[in-house]
């Protein structure tokens, strides 16, 4: 009886938490759980096609960074710069946020603060393009992006610092308030593509300042100052966070609120002075989309990146060194499914996102198994035990 | 540490290879040789996929074109949900570069990118439905079309206007209750001159009729167009529903309610067996064909395209029997001959007024700038002249009859 109980008792699965894994053995787990992400969006592609599954994957891997010519898959130069520079903005917007997560401030609002970014570098170009000289145009849009930006995260700072409001939520809702002010001032001020639209159109396109205030091309290449841009805040943040001061005090703050207290570091100081950088470089990533990319503004013009981003930091730890590597998975997963969906009629792009979803779920699911072992216990010894 | 080293070498390296620079296109007036058939080859970039009314339009008419044309799978691209921003001018760029002599683009605010990307590729040529740019800008490989669907809708009106008069006979209305609900997307002149022509169209044969228009602020949403048809039908007491937005959202409303529609963009009787009267649309195939023509050809794309009923660009669908009243089709012929011969005019200043009176001139916002000056007298031999100075809609006056109930800009 009491040998019976013992062995039901017995759970199928039991987890318990693992030791820290080495390092080579964590990839290897992450390795597998990407593997195993396309293994299962491969199935279910070919299901769907009926297509040949290596057909699926030369066709997700090569049409990305290729095009078809005359019959023949040529290296398009095009898409590889589309996608280092889709990769450059999701890298910044999510650069901003690691700050605020490392403080563990959960600011949601990224989409509202690159939007406020945005705005500001937009106002500036359509306002005073050909009113004043280009340089002072073009530091004028800089700081008003960077302003925009600040602005935007430090309400929420403020306010949680000294009223311990929930910054999730506030966050969260100034995405929407930012939304309505640019539509708003669109139909305001007239700056719509047509009478009564609450879209920009692309601005400096034509005429004496044609492309005024844009970002130059460098060697031809009009994103690559985008990518330098990112690049180099890549860094600074990466010595930021890692070496100074304040990314200490970062640390300690998002660990235990009251140790930061006991050892003397100003708590409501560090929140608000990181929710500046954090809105700021957000700013940044509004300033890079106008100035660089869209060079246009609307209230779809941050893309979801804000929200995206969460992931892309999430995924690397809050290492600003790997989310170079994270943001270049989502982008090319992205990229490789809507290939995939344009090659195949029968897949929609809906069915692309779904891929992507079946993507990341692996690649976060299997950081359960880098912290957790489990051990299963089949049902039959179990039954043996019972019969003993 | 050796891991950090790493991942920091790693980024460093990535980000090196970036900076290797690679030439871009570009360079001098354009000049366009002709192009064996065989070799041709075409793009479109559409803002939806095949769920939207208005791209699975686009879509059809590209692949009747192919077809009519006798074009390989291989010579036409199709890439869909591009929205209206950089991915656009990105798109547009990657199919010149995949060897497209033509690429063409579906929504409005598409237009500022194709330019951006015909400045760049002055020996493909971008060809953008609905824009408006085109004549004032003058690029050689740039061009809008449209297609004067105010024809279409003022006949398919004509159904409505039917349709309302065979209910006040049987006693279903009285003639002032012959209210139309209409669905519009936004209050601008494309909306606007879409629903006027309609209504007109519906006066001319139901002196009684008066209209109410919905804004819902989006091209296509399928819970806010059913909302506004509900909105239009119960609160309102529409008792025939048409709309301009391109989701299934109305006439699933119409069908449910059992209100008759007069739809949009195709047939739309698959969800609404017992309501559908008729739609007009607008073919694009005549338009496709044309262009590929040219450019087989090596002549130049006219910059600012019309199509027409003679084109074969206006188009009505077939008529619900189910819904219709009787008489329809043979009434839509009488009055389809006299557009074409020149006797009726859609928009006729002597049939509708603007606060009480009729309007004798009025300035329209033809050619684009900042300040949406209006630069055209669009009237003038007793009729507004749509889409004669440029393909696209600059229709935006509100007439007497019509009340809007919100706008959405």
């Amino acid at each position: 009886m009491n040998e019976t109980k013992k062995k039901v008792s017995e759970p199928l699965l039991q987890i318990s938490k693992r030791d820290a894994m080495p390092w080579w053995k964590s990839y290897l787990v992450r390795a597998a759980a990407i593997l195993l992400a396309l293994l299962i969006s491969g199935i279910i592609t070919a299901a769907l096609t009926k297509a040949n599954i290596f057909v699926l994957y030369k066709t997700m891997f090569v049409n990305t960074l290729a095009v078809v010519k005359k019959n023949k898959l040529v290296f398009s130069v095009t898409k590889l710069w589309t996608i280092l520079q889709e990769v450059a903005i999701l890298l910044c917007v999510a650069l901003a946020l690691t700050p605020a997560f490392r403080m563990h401030f959960w600011n949601i609002g990224a989409e509202g603060q690159v939007l406020m970014g945005a705005f500001g570098c937009a106002a500036v170009l359509i306002t005073l393009t050909g009113k004043v000289p280009v340089p002072v145009l073009v530091l004028l849009m800089i700081v008003a992006s960077i302003v925009g930006g600040a602005l935007w995260g430090v309400i929420p700072a403020i306010f949680k610092a000294f009223f311990g409001t929930n910054e999730t939520l506030f966050t969260l809702m100034m995405n929407y308030v930012a939304a309505q002010l640019i539509s708003f001032s669109i139909l305001h001020f007239g700056w719509g593509a047509s009478k009564g639209m609450n879209y920009t159109g692309v601005i400096n396109l034509l005429g004496a300042n044609k492309r005024v205030g844009w970002f130059p091309s460098i060697f031809g290449q009009q994103y690559l100052m985008n990518i330098l841009i990112v690049a180099v805040l890549t860094v600074l943040l990466y010595v930021y966070l890692k070496y100074s001061k304040h990314g200490y005090e970062i640390s300690v703050v998002g660990e235990s609120e009251n140790t930061a207290r006991y050892i003397g570091v100003n708590v409501k100081k560090v929140i608000i002075r990181t929710m500046i950088l954090s809105g700021a470089l957000c700013g940044i990533s509004g300033l890079v989309l106008v100035a660089g990319t869209d060079h246009s503004l609307s209230t779809g013009t941050a893309g979801g990146r804000g929200f995206t981003a969460i992931m892309v930091t999430w995924l690397a730890h809050f290492n600003p060194a790997y989310m170079a590597l994270t943001s270049f998975l989502i982008v090319f997963v992205e990229r490789g499914t809507k290939e995939l969906s344009t090659a195949y009629a029968q897949i929609s792009d809906n069915l692309a996102d779904v891929l992507v979803g079946i993507v990341l779920f692996c690649i976060i699911g299997c950081e359960f198994f880098i912290n957790y072992r489990v051990r299963v216990h089949l049902p039959k010894n179990r039954k043996e035990g019972k019969a003993e | 540490m050796f891991k950090k080293i790493l991942a920091l070498t790693l980024t460093v390296l990535m980000l090196a290879t970036l900076c290797v620079s690679f030439a871009s296109c570009g360079g001098n007036k354009g000049s366009f040789e002709p192009v064996a058939k065989e070799d041709l080859k075409i793009g479109f970039i559409f803002l939806h996929d095949e769920n939207s009314t208005y791209d699975k339009n686009f879509i059809d008419a590209a692949n009747r074109a192919k077809e009519a044309l006798g074009l390989r799978d291989d010579q036409v691209i199709l890439r869909t949900n591009i929205p209206e921003t950089a991915a656009c001018y990105n798109t547009a760029k990657e199919l010149a570069e995949a060897g497209c002599n033509i690429v063409f683009a579906d929504s409005f605010g598409h237009e500022q990118f194709m330019l951006q990307a015909a400045q760049e590729f002055p020996n493909v040529r971008f060809c953008h439905a609905t824009g408006t740019m085109a004549h004032t800008e003058n690029l050689d490989n740039f061009s809008n079309a449209f297609a004067s669907i105010y024809e279409g809708r003022y006949l398919a009106g004509i159904a409505a206007g039917l349709k309302l008069n065979e209910m006040i006979a049987a006693g279903k209305i009285t003639a002032d209750q012959a209210v139309i609900g209409y669905v519009g997307a936004w209050s601008y002149a494309e909306v606007i001159s879409g629903f006027t022509s309609f209504f007109l169209g519906a006066r001319s044969v139901c002196p009684s009729a008066t209209m109410k228009v919905q804004f819902t602020g989006s091209w296509y949403d399928l819970a806010l167009e059913k909302e506004a048809a509900e909105t239009l039908i119960n609160t309102e007491h529409c008792v025939l529903i048409s709309q301009h937005a391109d989701s299934m959202g109305a006439p699933t409303a119409c069908e449910t309610a059992g209100v008759p529609n007069v739809s949009y963009n195709g047939s739309t009787a698959a969800v609404g067996p017992n309501t559908f009267i008729i739609s007009s649309a607008i073919d694009w195939t005549p338009y496709f064909k044309y262009i590929i023509d040219c450019a087989i050809k090596g002549d130049k794309i006219d910059t600012d395209w019309t199509g027409t009923i003679q084109t074969g660009s206006v188009i009505l669908s077939e008529i619900n029997e189910t819904a219709a009243a009787a008489g329809t089709a043979a009434k839509i012929a009488e009055v389809k001959t006299k557009l074409l011969n020149g006797e009726t005019k859609v928009f006729d200043t002597a049939t509708f007024k603007k606060d009480g009176n009729a309007l004798t001139t009025y300035k329209a916002d033809v050619d684009t700038d900042d300040k949406f000056t209006p630069d055209t007298e669009a009237i003038s031999g007793g009729y507004f002249h749509e889409s004669e100075y440029r393909s696209a809609p600059y229709f935006d006056i509100q007439i007497d009859g019509i009340t809007w109930l919100n706008s959405a800009y």
